[in-house]
C-alpha cells in the first residue's frame, strides 16, 4: 500500500505528516503492473531438451523445465507446499548424474543439461506409474475424482497400456475426518500433500503418516476429526480420489459441470471461487486462483455452504395475513408497502443493509430512500462508525501486505474464524518472516504463537500511554500493523476505542511513508460497499423513530433499530431472522444467482457472476428496489445493470475499477478530532463471529454447516 | 593380477583343479591374508581381556591422544586420506575425503559428528563386537574424528536391540569422562568435546544416514532428499557427518602406527584391515579381523573351519551383507574380499558380512526371505520402494513354489530395474540387488522349479 507515490507526494508527506494529502490515482499493491520493470534477478542458463533457458538462481530443475515449456508429471510436488520428493514421478535425466534425479527437489546448476525425452526418463516414469497403479483400486467409474484425477490423466500420458500386477492388492480402512472430507484410503498414493497442507498452511498437526512400507497410511493415528477451518482444501490438493468432498459425493461427474467464475461472500475477503453447476443447481464450489486475495485456498464455509442455497429459500413475495405469512403477487406486495410508506414521513422510512447486500442494491435503496426524502439508512451492526474517510474502515495494508508486517496487534478480532484464509497469511508472516503477533481481547488459538496482552480497553489505554512493553515492539518494528475486528467496531464504545487506536497508530508509526498498517477486518461481504456508498444515517435521521423499515438482506440487525410497531419489508433470499420479523417479504436472488458487486475488506470491488437463474419468482435485489420505486412514486432513473453500475461509479468511482484497490487517504487521527472522547466499558473484546460455520442467512440454512457446528461442539 | 589370471587360464585349459592359492603362491605377486597378531587393531575383539578403561589403556588406547588432537584437523584428515581408509559401513566412500567436506570455518552453526551404530544389515555383526568388547577404540575414535571435522558434539546412534553393547558403550563413555579424556578440555588439549549415546528403536532404515538424522531429531526415520547433503545441512540443520563405527574406531590406531602401515595391507584403493563376519553354513562362524583383499576361500578355510561338508558343497555366498548380490561357487573360488574385486564380480564388499550357503540351501527361498525383510523395512516414503519391495516378495513367494510363468522371471528382473536408482535412498537398490543376483546366477534353478510345478502341455502328453 502506498508503495508507489509520486516523489511530490512523498516530499509532501515528509514535510508535514499531519497534513492531508491525496495520493495520485495509481494502482497499488494488489494490482497488476504492466509498466514497471521487474528488479534484476540473478539468472543462470540451463539446457532443457537441447534448448537453452534462463531461470532465476536457486530454481529447481522442475522449474527450469516448466520455463522451457516442458511438462513434468508430478504428484507430490505442489508450489505452495514444502518439497517432499517422494512420488518419484518427476524423474528426469541430467547429464553426468549417475541416475535419474527428482526434478522437483534438485536445484538447477549453471549449464546443466536436462533431458526429459530420453528412453531412460520414459522408462522411469512408466516404472513409477506402474508402481503407483499396483495398489490403486480400479474404481474410477465410481470415483468422484474421475475426470479430474491427476493419476488418471498421467497414467494415460505416461503410463503403460497394461498392468502386470497379479498379486493381492492392499486395502486400507477409511478414516473419519468429519462431515466435510470423505476418505477412501485405499486410493491413496501417499504423496503427503494433505499432511503438508495441514501442517504448513492450516497449522493443525492432525494428519500424518503411520506404518511403514506397504502398510503406510495417512491418518490421524488416534481417530479424530480434522479440525481446521480450511480443511476442504485437501480435497483439491489430493491428486487422486482418496480425499473427496462428502457433500458432493456421487452427485455429479466433473465433465457435466458448468463452471462460473465468481466471488465468495461468506466473509469479507472476497475469495475468488468457481461455482460448478449442473442445470439449475449449484453442485459444488471450488477456489479460483487469486494471488492477491486467497491464493488457491478457500475456507470451508465458502466451499461447503452451497447447500444452504437450496434450503429456506424465499421464492414468492409474501405478506402477513391472518395466521401468518401468505404468498401474494408482486403487485399486492408493492401495494401493501406503498400504503405503509404513505403513512410515514421522511426520516421515518428506514433502510438497513445486511451482510450479503450487494453494492447495486445498496445504491438503489439509498437513492430510493433519498428520493422519498429520508436519510435514514444504515449498515447493520455498525452504529457509530463514520465512513467519511475510507482509510478508517479498510484493510489499508492490503491482504498481501499482511506478510510484510513484522509486529501485528490484533484488537477484538479472531481472524481464524472471521477470515481463515487471511489467518493462513498471518501464520506465514509469523512463522516464516518472524513477525510478532499480539492480541488484545479474548485469548485466541490462531495456530501460531500469539502474545496475549490483555482483555480489553484498559490494555489498549496502557499501550496508548506507552506504558506497555508491546508499545516498544511496535514502535521499533519496520512495518507495524493493527488489525481491528468488526466485533470492536460494533460495540457501544466502538468510537472511543477507535479514537484510542488511531492515537496508538500515530504514536507507533503504523502509518508512515509507503506503509499503512491500520487494518479493519470486516466480517461480512456487504459491509465495505455500504460504507463506501455512504449508507449511514444523516444527523436528523439518527433521532427519528422508524415506521417503515426496509431490511436489505439484513438478518443480524439490532432489535433496537427496528421498532416493534414498524412496518418491516424484507428483501432477501432466505427465510431467516429478517423474514420472520417482516410484514412483506420480497424474494431476492442469492449470490450465485446474480451479477453484482461486492467490495472486500481491503476495498477491492469484485463482481459475482450469475451461475444459475434465481429460483421461483426471486429477482435481482436492485431490480426489486427499482420496481418498488415506481409504485412509491419515486422512480429510479436506471433500467438495466449497466445503468445502475454507472450510477454506482458516480457515487463511488472506484467501484467501476473492479479487482483493483484504490489507494485511500490517511487523516492522521484528525478523523476523530471533532468527536468528544467517550467513555469505554470494561467488557472484554470479543470476535463478532461466535460460530465460524454459521454467520449469515446462507450458512445458517446449510445442513453441512449445521453438521460442522454439531461436530465442533462435541 | 594379470599374472594370476594367466595362470588360472593355463590351469583351466589344462583341465586340472589347481588351487588358486597355489597359483597365487606360484606367481611373483604378493598374496593377501594371514594377518599377524601384531597388526591387529582390535585386540580384544573376543572379550578375552578387560573391557574397561584400564584394560583398554594397557592395550594402547588413549595413549598420548592429546598429541594426536594437538596435531590438528588438517593433519588428521591428511593421514586418513594417505591411509586409503574407505568407509566401513557399506558404500566404501574414502573416509579422509568425506571428513574434509565439513566446513573449515564455522558460520555460527556447530558441527556434529554422528556415529552410525545402527548395525542392522542381516549378516553383519562387526560393530557390536567393537562396542561390547573394545568400546574405547570407538570412544577415542569419536574424539579424533570429531577433531578432524571440527565438531563440538558427537552422537552415537545405537541400534535399539543392542542392549549389552549399549551398556558397555555407556560405561566406556562414562569412564572416558571420568578420566577427562572427553568433555571439557578433552585430554588436556583445550578442545571441548561431548559424546551422547542415543538408542534407536530397531528400524533398519535408520541406518541410512539422513533417516538416522531424522530419527535423532525425534521424527519418523525417513530418509531426506539429497542435496542438501548432511555436511552442509544435517542434524538440526547444522553441518554433520555420519560415519560407521568401525571407520571411526580404526582411526586412532592408523594415526599412531602411521598411514603407511595401514596402507600396506590390501590392494591399491582397498587398503587396510577389516572385520569380516562370516555366518551360515561354515563349521565355525566368526567375526575376524583380516587383511583386505584376502581371498574369500582362504577367509573361510582359515578362520571358519571351511564350508560345511567341504568346499565342493558350497552353493553360493553373499559376500557383503544381505543387500549385495550373491555369487555362486565358481566366482567364490578365487574372488578377493575387497571393494574392487567384488565389484568386478558384480557384487560388493558392503559390510563384509559373508553369508555362506551350502548345497542344502533353497536359493529362491533364501532370497525371498531377504525380499520379505526389505518389504518389512521399507519406510514407505517413496513409491518404487514402497510398492516394489512388496511386489518382489510376493512374486518370489510364488516362484519358490514354482507357481509362476517363465516370462515372469524377466518381469521380476525388470521390476528390480524399475526400483533401482529411482528411490530417495539406497534401500530400493538394496532390495533389488539380491533378486538381480539370484536371477543372474540361478535362473536355471528358477526355471526348473516352475517347469516342475507346471510342466508345459507337450511334456504332459509325452
Amino acid at each position: 500500500m502506498f508503495g508507489r507515490f509520486s516523489s511530490a507526494a512523498r516530499t509532501l508527506t515528509r514535510a508535514s505528516t499531519s497534513r492531508v494529502f491525496v495520493p495520485p490515482p495509481q494502482v497499488v499493491v494488489g494490482a497488476k503492473f504492466f509498466s514497471s520493470t521487474p528488479p534484476p534477478v540473478d539468472t543462470i542458463t540451463v539446457t532443457v531438451d537441447g534448448s537453452p533457458v534462463e531461470i532465476p538462481k536457486g530454481s529447481t530443475v522442475l522449474h527450469a523445465c516448466e520455463t522451457a515449456g516442458v511438462e513434468i508429471p508430478r504428484f507430490c510436488y505442489h508450489q505452495r507446499l514444502s518439497i517432499a520428493g517422494n512420488c518419484r514421478m518427476c524423474l528426469v535425466e541430467v547429464e553426468k548424474a549417475p541416475k535419474p534425479v527428482a526434478s522437483c527437489a534438485m536445484p538447477a546448476m549453471p549449464n546443466m543439461n536436462i533431458k526429459t525425452t530420453t528412453p531412460l526418463v520414459k522408462k522411469a516414469r512408466e516404472g513409477v506409474m506402474e508402481f503407483l497403479l499396483a495398489n490403486h483400486p480400479l474404481d474410477c467409474p465410481i470415483c468422484d475424482q474421475g475426470g479430474e484425477c491427476d493419476l488418471q490423466d498421467q497414467a494415460m500420458v505416461f503410463g503403460s497400456d497394461r498392468g502386470r500386477f497379479v498379486e493381492t492388492k492392499r486395502g486400507v480402512e477409511d478414516k473419519e475426518l468429519g462431515p466435510l472430507v470423505k476418505t477412501v484410503m485405499t486410493r491413496c498414493i501417499h504423496c503427503t500433500r494433505c499432511v503438508r497442507f495441514a501442517k504448513e498452511v492450516a497449522g493443525v498437526e492432525d494428519l500424518g503418516t503411520t506404518g511403514r512400507g506397504r502398510d503406510t497410511e495417512i491418518g490421524t493415528y488416534v481417530s479424530k476429526l480434522f479440525r481446521s477451518e480450511m480443511s476442504g482444501n485437501v480435497i483439491d490438493l489430493c491428486p487422486v480420489g482418496a480425499l473427496t468432498s462428502k457433500p458432493y459425493a456421487f452427485t455429479a461427474r466433473s465433465w457435466e459441470l458448468k463452471k462460473t467464475e465468481s466471488v465468495d461472500v461468506s466473509d469479507a475477503l472476497g475469495s475468488n471461487i468457481l461455482v460448478d453447476t449442473k442445470g439449475t443447481e449449484v453442485m459444488r464450489i471450488t477456489p479460483r486462483l487469486n494471488e492477491e486475495i486467497n491464493e488457491e485456498w478457500i475456507s470451508d464455509k465458502a466451499r461447503f455452504q452451497y447447500d444452504g442455497l437450496k434450503r429456506q429459500r424465499i421464492d414468492v413475495p409474501m405478506a402477513k395475513a391472518a395466521g401468518g405469512l401468505a404468498a401474494v403477487s408482486w403487485e399486492e406486495a408493492f401495494e401493501k408497502i406503498a400504503e405503509a410508506v404513505s403513512k410515514a414521513s421522511k426520516d421515518e422510512i428506514k433502510g438497513i443493509a445486511g451482510k450479503l447486500a450487494d453494492a447495486e442494491s445498496i445504491v438503489a435503496m439509498k437513492d430510493l430512500l433519498n428520493r422519498l426524502g429520508s436519510g435514514n439508512h444504515m449498515c447493520e451492526g455498525f452504529p457509530t462508525l463514520g465512513a467519511d474517510i475510507r482509510s478508517s474502515y479498510l484493510m489499508n495494508s492490503s491482504i498481501v501486505g499482511v506478510e510484510d508486517a513484522d509486529a501485528i496487534l490484533l484488537v477484538g478480532t479472531n481472524p481464524r474464524v472471521e477470515a481463515p484464509v487471511l489467518n493462513a497469511r498471518l501464520r506465514r508472516a509469523c512463522l516464516s518472516t518472524g513477525a510478532t503477533v499480539a492480541n488484545v481481547g479474548s485469548p485466541l488459538n490462531l495456530t501460531f504463537p500469539v502474545e496475549e496482552l490483555g482483555m480489553g480497553a484498559a490494555t489498549l489505554k496502557e499501550l496508548d500511554a506507552q506504558s506497555h512493553p508491546f508499545f516498544k515492539t511496535m514502535k521499533e518494528a519496520a512495518n507495524p500493523m493493527i488489525v481491528v475486528g468488526a466485533g470492536l467496531v460494533g460495540r457501544e464504545d466502538g468510537l472511543a476505542l477507535l479514537q484510542t487506536l488511531h492515537s496508538l497508530a500515530e504514536k507507533t508509526g503504523v502509518v508512515g511513508e509507503g506503509w499503512n498498517g491500520f487494518n479493519m477486518l470486516h466480517d461480512s461481504a456487504g459491509r465495505v460497499a455500504g460504507l463506501d456508498l455512504g449508507f449511514l444515517p444523516s444527523e436528523s435521521a439518527k433521532k427519528a423513530a422508524a415506521k417503515v423499515v426496509f431490511l436489505l438482506n439484513s438478518d443480524d440487525f439490532d432489535e433496537a433499530d427496528v421498532p416493534a410497531d414498524a412496518f418491516v419489508v424484507y428483501v432477501g433470499s432466505h427465510g431467516d431472522k429478517g423474514a420472520t420479523r417482516a410484514d412483506v417479504i420480497l424474494p431476492g436472488a442469492a449470490y450465485t444467482e446474480k451479477s453484482s458487486t461486492y467490495v472486500n475488506t481491503e476495498g477491492r470491488p469484485q463482481r459475482t457472476k450469475a451461475a444459475v437463474a434465481p429460483i421461483g419468482q426471486a429477482r435481482d435485489d436492485w431490480t426489486i428496489v427499482r420496481a418498488l420505486s415506481e409504485v412509491l412514486g419515486a422512480s429510479l432513473p436506471y433500467d438495466d445493470l449497466n445503468a445502475v453500475r454507472a450510477r454506482l461509479a458516480e457515487v463511488a468511482p472506484h467501484m467501476e475499477r473492479t479487482t483493483e484497490v484504490e489507494p485511500s487517504t490517511w487523516l492522521n487521527g484528525s478523523t476523530y478530532a471533532h468527536i468528544p472522547a467517550g467513555t469505554t466499558s470494561d467488557a472484554p473484546f470479543t470476535s463478532s463471529v461466535a460460530n465460524f460455520y454459521m454467520t449469515d442467512a446462507v450458512s445458517r440454512a446449510s445442513v453441512t454447516m449445521a453438521k460442522c457446528t454439531s461436530t465442533k461442539l462435541t | 593380477m594379470a599374472m594370476q589370471r594367466l595362470f588360472r587360464g593355463v590351469a583351466q585349459r589344462a583341465g586340472s583343479a589347481v588351487n588358486t592359492n597355489f597359483i597365487r603362491a606360484m606367481s611373483t605377486e604378493r598374496t593377501y591374508g594371514n594377518l599377524k597378531d601384531q597388526d591387529r587393531i582390535f585386540t580384544n575383539l573376543y572379550g578375552k581381556h578387560d573391557v574397561g578403561i584400564e584394560g583398554a589403556m594397557k592395550r594402547g588406547d588413549w595413549h598420548r591422544t592429546k598429541d594426536l588432537v594437538e596435531k590438528g584437523s588438517d593433519w588428521i584428515v591428511n593421514e586418513i586420506k594417505a591411509s586409503g581408509l574407505r568407509g566401513r559401513g557399506g558404500a566404501g566412500f574414502p573416509s579422509g575425503l568425506k571428513w574434509s567436506f565439513m566446513p573449515k570455518v564455522t558460520d555460527g552453526r556447530p558441527s556434529y559428528l554422528v556415529i552410525n551404530a545402527d548395525e542392522s544389515e542381516p549378516g553383519t555383526c562387526k560393530d557390536r563386537e567393537i562396542m561390547r568388547h573394545d568400546p574405547h577404540k570407538l570412544v577415542e575414535g569419536c574424539l579424533i574424528a570429531g577433531v578432524a571435522m571440527r565438531a563440538r558434539y558427537c552422537y552415537i546412534y545405537i541400534r535399539g536391540e543392542y542392549v549389552n553393547e549399549r551398556l558397555a558403550l555407556e560405561k566406556a563413555v562414562k569412564e572416558a569422562y571420568a578420566k577427562g579424556f572427553i568433555g571439557k578440555n578433552a585430554c588436556n588439549s583445550g578442545y571441548d568435546y561431548d559424546i551422547f549415546v542415543h538408542f534407536g528403536a530397531g528400524a533398519y532404515i535408520c541406518g541410512e544416514e539422513t533417516a538416522l538424522i531424522e530419527s535423532l531429531e525425534g521424527k519418523q526415520g525417513k530418509p531426506r532428499l539429497k542435496p542438501p547433503f548432511p555436511a552442509g545441512v544435517g542434524l538440526y540443520g547444522c553441518p554433520t557427518t555420519v560415519t560407521n563405527v568401525e571407520t571411526v574406531a580404526v582411526a586412532p590406531t592408523i594415526l599412531r602406527r602411521g598411514a603407511d602401515w595401514f596402507a600396506s595391507f590390501g590392494r591399491k584403493n582397498n587398503t587396510g584391515t577389516k572385520l569380516f563376519c562370516i555366518s551360515g553354513h561354515v563349521n565355525t562362524p566368526c567375526t575376524v579381523e583380516e587383511e583386505m583383499s584376502i581371498p574369500l576361500r582362504e577367509l573361510i578355510d582359515r578362520h571358519c573351519g571351511g564350508v560345511r561338508g567341504g568346499w565342493d558343497n558350497l552353493l553360493a555366498v553373499i559376500p557383503g551383507g544381505s543387500s549385495v548380490p550373491c555369487i555362486p561357487k565358481s566366482v567364490c573360488d578365487d574372488v578377493l574380499m575387497d571393494f574392487d574385486d567384488l565389484k568386478n564380480a558384480q557384487s560388493g564388499l558392503g559390510t563384509a558380512a559373508v553369508i555362506v550357503m551350502d548345497k542344502s540351501t533353497d536359493m529362491i527361498d533364501a532370497i525371498s526371505r531377504l525380499a520379505y525383510f526389505y518389504k518389512h523395512e521399507s519406510c514407505g516414503q517413496c513409491t518404487p520402494c514402497r510398492e516394489g519391495t512388496g511386489w518382489l516378495w510376493m512374486m518370489l513367494e510364488r516362484m519358490k513354489k514354482g507357481d509362476a510363468r517363465l516370462e515372469e522371471i524377466d518381469m521380476l528382473q525388470e521390476l528390480t530395474k524399475q526400483i533401482e536408482g529411482h528411490t530417495i535412498c539406497a534401500l530400493g537398490d538394496a532390495a533389488a540387488w539380491p533378486v538381480q543376483g539370484l536371477i543372474r546366477h540361478f535362473r536355471p534353478e528358477m526355471e526348473a522349479r516352475i517347469l516342475e510345478a507346471a510342466p508345459p502341455p507337450e511334456k504332459i502328453a509325452a
